[in-house]
This record gives structure tokens, C-alpha cells and sequence, in this order.
């Protein structure tokens, strides 16, 4: 029976040959993530449910990352953090990233890639809705609750309705002024918030497989958006090339059959796109930024799992280099990895660290921050009636903050291309 | 497990996020110290926009200013309930609020597998659209076993879609319940 790419690997989960849409089935599970919002309650959960003294099912599975509340003086979050470290010691867990260390990394979805678990053929679940970003490298990843993961912490097993997939096909060569997020932002207008409840999404096509793993992973990270279970692009050379340089782990590379059977197929050529933006409040309300220019803006947020990796900022950079900003810019690092790329990566001779302090950016300590609002002390927190073009995956009321905040989500060129004129502008006005 | 689920209605639109659900910024307390667990009563659906809460008219708050508890106990939506981040905070709070059970017209994956594997409110489907006709504080009653939810306010009764194979493990009242009546895991 032919499978599609998601059907193969969860097959190989539950230990068959061939696994059916809408299946119940069990999965043994790969890697769990957990981060210091989910983390505290979902160990409570399993210590409720397995005694106080139980072992989680296997050490090296679980992968621990604090990410949400770090650079705040809130003390309720910072116990979340003691209740990690804590736990963390009494299992012995190896993978544990603790704050206020050198082994502190930043938000989860860019830190599993970094550190090598992300690999081809793999079923990660993790307490975080983020958690399909992992699809990017040919693998199951998705998001799941504490009890959910609290089971797996136990049993090392979950249920799981094995997904229809949609396919999502983008022709043609990519270009410059195009960016992953105006792939997944066109889609999401296309299809909705819930046009892929319950689905996989599988992307294809020469224009993504063109793509580096960091824009590949903008691409597979909002799949939440259209509400999906997972985003998935199979595994090629540049994803082989990315993962050999952070491991020697083993590793399964999975295709989908030519006769695998799709709820639904969309076919894109990249030169008719162009760049768009989610305007408030709602990912998939959908505008070209042209339609909408000169939108005066508050703010320009260059951040998050979606938004704040390395390649997002060598993009901004692009457009920011030799530019002054007229609004407040907060150029908010994934990962202290990428913190550490931004004082040594290089555009037109200058590191992006020195484009961005020269051009009046605002950079902050690597975190999910203001993506998510967080505690009030939050660096980028919109306030009163913010308007803020972020690079970030939500804009729902309150999401980044203030209630009566409105935010345009976009990609990297034209929040930087915002930043430059205060207004919202087409990345082509600078390229 | 009750058979029949009686309170009034708290009326929704579509798309309510986790963020509207339950505010990130009150994701700091703890889920199981009794003196921070009722936070997540009172500020359950305090992110909904005022005039979109309590439909048809708006502007009723699920939990009244000062209070931990709601005074509604079946929430009623439009599609895409629960969208937004996997915070189990958000069913959490609903519970703790008082919610017994959710009518939308879909979920979002994450929210309904965590109504359902916590155990926290049942989440019912309908291909009715309730949240247009039900108005807040009308008294309803869910027929579990019949699958049917009847307002006693305007004496008309709807169908509910059944709740297929994730009705025994809300039987069980929750994952961990299930697992251990089908041998699933090691008696803890
Ligand atoms: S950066 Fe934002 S979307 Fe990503 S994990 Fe953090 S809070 Fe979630």
C-alpha cells in the first residue's frame, strides 16, 4: 500500500508495515521536549501518576529547554525554572539546558536542531505547540499537553490519530524578495486557521527544497497555524549535510509513495507570489504588503522560533545594512548560538551584530520574550495600542502583550523594511 | 461518570484561542497548589475581547470581577475552539472555572486531546450551528449517553456528534484512568 512521508514514520512508530489515515495507533516516542511552562506541571502530573519515586522511561529522550519566561523578575517564573533544575537532578536527565549557565540555549524548536535531535525518520512530541518546526528535517513532530506528556515521561508510548496529509507544492526558483514566511502566510490565507485540523502538512516542490533547513523550519513551524498536526518536508541532501554536522546519531530517511493518497493538493509557482503579511488578528488574515503600505507602525519585532534564527536576521541584515530605523526594532536571537553568529556572520563586510546597533536596533538577550507577551518586564512587550510588525507565527488579541495591540506578521525583509521607513513597506522598495 | 450534564450557557464565536482562553502572562502559577490553582479560575476567558464575551449581547464576563468561579457551566462556540499554543492551562482553567463541557462546532487538535486525555471538560462536536441560536445564560442539559444537548430555556433539543473513539477515555475520566483498566501502563 502506498503511504505518504507522515504515514511511513509513524508506521515505523508503532512497529507495522502500514499505518491508515484516521488509525488510532500507539507510538513509541523518540524524543519528548519540554520547556519551563509545561515542564513544572507535566512532572507533577507524572509524579502523581507514576509515585513520587518513579523513573522517567529513558533519560537521554527527554530533552528539557527552558525558553519562555527567562530574562524576567517574576518569581513564579522563576520557581518554573528551579522546579526544571530540580527535577532534572533527581532523574539524572542529561539533556537539561539550565538558565544562567553555558549550557543555556534559548527557544526550544531552533535549539533541538542545534543540538542534533532533530533527526530523519524520528516521532518527537513536546509540550509546545512549536514542536511541528522539527518536521522541517523528514520527521513526525507535534504538539501535546502535560498529561500527554506526563504519559510519555512513564510509558515512553502515546496515542495518536494517524493524520490525512494536504500537499503543498511551490514551483519555479525563488525569488529574492520572497521568503519562507510569505509561503506559509499565503497558505494559511489560502486555507484558514483551521484548514488542516487534524492533518499533516507535507511541503514539496523545487522552491522548497531550495530552501536552507532555517527557512525549511519557518515553513513546517506555522503548520499550527492552519491548526496542523504536523508540517513535513522529506529529508534531501542540505538536511543530511545540516544534521552530520551536529551528529552521529542513526537516522531513516522516508518519501512519500508517487501513489500516496492526499486529503488535498496546492500547487504554487513562487514567482507569482509576493510578499504578504497577517494582518491583525488573525494568521490568516492575509494581505500583500503592497495593498496595505504606509499602515504607520509602532514597533518592528524580529524574533521567535518562526522568526529568529540566523538566516531571518542575514535577511533583515540585507535590508538594515547602511539604514537607519524609525521605530523602535527589537532584534531578539533565537538561541545563544545565533547571538553568537550575529558578532561573527557577515553582510557586504560588516557582522550583522554591527548592521543592526548601527542602524539604531534595540538587541536583546536570546529567549521567546515578547512572542508570547510574557510576564509585564518583558523585553518588546507591545503596550496601549501598539501597532507592530512582527516576524513571529501569532497575532491573536494580547498575544505579544497589550489587548489593544494590533500586529502584522510578515517576514524578516519586510519587518525590517517597516523598521526603516515606520511604515509598512514592500522589501522590493530596498532590493 | 455523570449521564447528564446540567447548567447555563456561556455563548462563543469562532477561533478562541489558548491566548483568550487563559492569558500567557498568567501561566506562571502553579497547577497544583490550591491557593494558585483558583488564579485559573478567575481569570479563565478573561482574554476574550469584553464585547465578544457572553454572546448574543456581549460584554458578560465568564467570571464575574472578583470571583474564581463561573456561574456558566457549558461553554458554546463556533469552530476552531482551543487554536493557539498546546498550554494545558487553558481546559485546566475552564474546569477549575466550573466548566463541565464544551458545544463548538471543532477544536483545534491540541485543546481537544488535552479536554480528553486530562479529563478536565468534555468536548462535544455538532454540525448545529448552536453558538448563533443558544443565547448566554439559557439553561441546557447533555444527554450523555444520547448524545443530545436540550435547551430547557426555549424547549428545543439538537444533536450532538458522538463522541466516537475517544468516548472511553472520557469514560475513564482521562488518560491515565484509561490506561490502567486496559493495562496499558505499570500500576503506579
Ligand atoms: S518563540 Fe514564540 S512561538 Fe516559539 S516557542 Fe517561544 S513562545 Fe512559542
Amino acid at each position: 500500500m502506498e503511504q505518504t512521508i507522515t504515514q511511513k514514520i509513524l508506521a515505523r512508530a508503532a512497529n507495522r508495515k502500514f499505518v491508515d489515515a484516521g488509525e488510532n495507533v500507539w507510538l513509541n516516542v523518540d524524543i519528548l521536549l519540554t520547556h519551563d511552562v509545561c515542564g513544572p506541571p507535566t512532572f507533577d502530573i507524572f509524579k502523581e501518576e507514576f509515585g513520587p519515586d518513579a523513573k522517567v522511561w529513558d533519560p537521554e529522550k527527554v530533552v528539557v529547554l527552558p525558553d519562555h519566561y527567562i530574562f524576567t523578575a517574576n518569581e513564579h517564573a522563576h520557581r518554573n525554572i528551579d522546579l526544571l533544575r530540580q527535577f532534572a537532578g533527581e532523574q539524572g536527565l542529561p539533556n537539561y539546558y539550565d538558565v544562567g549557565t553555558d549550557r543555556y540555549k534559548g527557544v526550544c524548536h531552533v535549539a533541538l536542531a542545534e543540538e542534533g535531535f532533530n533527526l530523519p525518520g524520528t516521532v518527537l512530541f513536546g509540550t509546545d505547540s512549536h514542536t511541528c518546526t522539527s518536521g522541517a528535517f523528514g520527521m513526525f513532530g507535534t504538539g501535546i499537553g502535560n498529561t500527554d506528556a506526563a504519559f510519555i515521561l512513564g510509558t515512553g508510548k502515546l496515542w495518536e490519530k494517524v493524520p490525512e496529509s494536504m500537499l503543498f507544492t511551490f514551483d519555479g526558483e525563488m525569488p529574492e524578495y520572497l521568503t519562507a514566511k510569505d509561503l506559509i502566510l499565503q497558505i494559511l490565507g489560502d486555507i484558514g486557521t483551521d484548514g488542516a485540523t487534524y492533518r499533516a502538512m507535507e511541503f514539496d516542490g523545487e522552491a522548497v527544497f531550495s530552501l536552507p533547513m532555517e527557512e525549511r523550519m519557518t515553513l513546517t513551524n506555522m503548520a499550527i497555524e492552519a491548526g496542523g498536526m504536523n508540517g513535513i518536508i522529506a529529508a534531501d541532501s542540505i538536511t543530511e549535510a545540516y544534521v552530520r554536522s551536529k551528529t552521529t546519531k542513526p537516522y531513516e530517511i522516508f518519501r512519500s509513495d508517487p501513489g500516496a493518497r492526499y486529503h488535498s493538493k496546492y500547487r504554487y509557482n513562487v514567482r507569482e507570489l509576493e510578499p504578504v503579511v497577517a494582518q491583525p488578528h488573525s494568521p490568516d488574515n492575509r494581505a500583500t504588503v503592497r495593498s496595505v503600505q504606509g499602515t504607520k507602525i509602532t514597533k518592528s519585532y524580529i524574533g521567535s522560533c518562526t522568526g529568529g534564527k540566523l538566516e531571518d536576521f542575514m535577511l533583515a541584515a540585507k535590508i538594515l545594512k547602511g539604514r537607519k530605523v524609525s521605530v523602535l526594532t527589537n532584534i531578539v536571537p533565537a538561541t545563544v548560538k545565533v547571538m553568537q553568529d550575529l558578532e561573527c556572520e557577515t553582510y557586504q563586510g560588516e557582522t550583522l551584530k554591527s548592521i543592526f546597533e548601527n542602524a539604531g536596533c534595540s538587541i536583546a538577550l536570546p529567549s521567546c520574550a515578547a512572542c508570547l507577551g510574557g510576564p509585564a518586564d518583558t523585553v518588546g512587550r507591545s503596550v496601549d495600542n501598539d501597532i507592530v510588525v512582527s516576524t513571529t507565527n501569532r497575532n491573536f488579541p494580547g498575544r505579544m502583550g497589550s489587548k489593544h495591540a494590533g500586529v502584522y506578521l510578515s517576514s524578516p525583509l519586510t519587518a525590517a523594511a517597516s523598521a526603516v521607513t515606520g511604515k509598512l513597506t514592500d522589501p522590493r522598495d530596498f532590493l | 461518570m455523570e449521564t447528564i450534564i446540567q447548567g447555563k450557557a456561556y455563548v462563543l464565536g469562532k477561533n478562541i484561542d489558548t491566548d483568550q482562553i487563559i492569558p500567557a502572562e498568567h501561566l506562571v502559577y502553579s497547577l497544583s497548589r490550591p491557593e494558585e490553582v483558583k488564579m485559573y479560575g478567575k481569570y479563565a476567558l478573561s482574554g476574550v475581547p469584553l464585547p465578544e464575551g457572553g454572546l448574543p449581547e456581549g460584554n458578560v464576563p465568564f467570571v464575574k470581577d472578583g470571583a474564581f468561579e463561573s456561574e456558566y457551566s457549558i461553554i458554546v462556540a463556533g469552530p476552531n475552539f482551543g487554536c493557539g499554543s498546546s498550554r494545558e492551562h487553558a481546559p485546566f482553567s475552564l474546569k477549575v472555572a466550573g466548566a463541565k463541557a464544551i458545544i463548538a462546532e471543532s477544536y483545534a487538535r491540541i485543546f481537544y486531546r488535552n479536554c480528553v486525555d486530562g479529563g478536565f471538560v468534555i468536548p462535544y462536536e455538532t454540525a448545529e450551528h448552536l453558538n448563533r441560536i443558544v443565547k448566554t445564560g439559557d439553561e441546557l442539559k447533555i444527554d450523555i449517553g444520547a448524545n443530545t444537548v436540550e435547551n430547557l430555556t426555549t424547549e428545543t433539543l439538537y444533536k450532538l456528534n458522538p463522541l466516537g473513539d475517544v468516548f472511553s477515555i472520557v469514560k475513564a475520566g482521562g488518560i491515565f484512568a484509561y490506561a490502567r483498566q486496559e493495562n496499558l501502563m505499570a500500576q503506579g
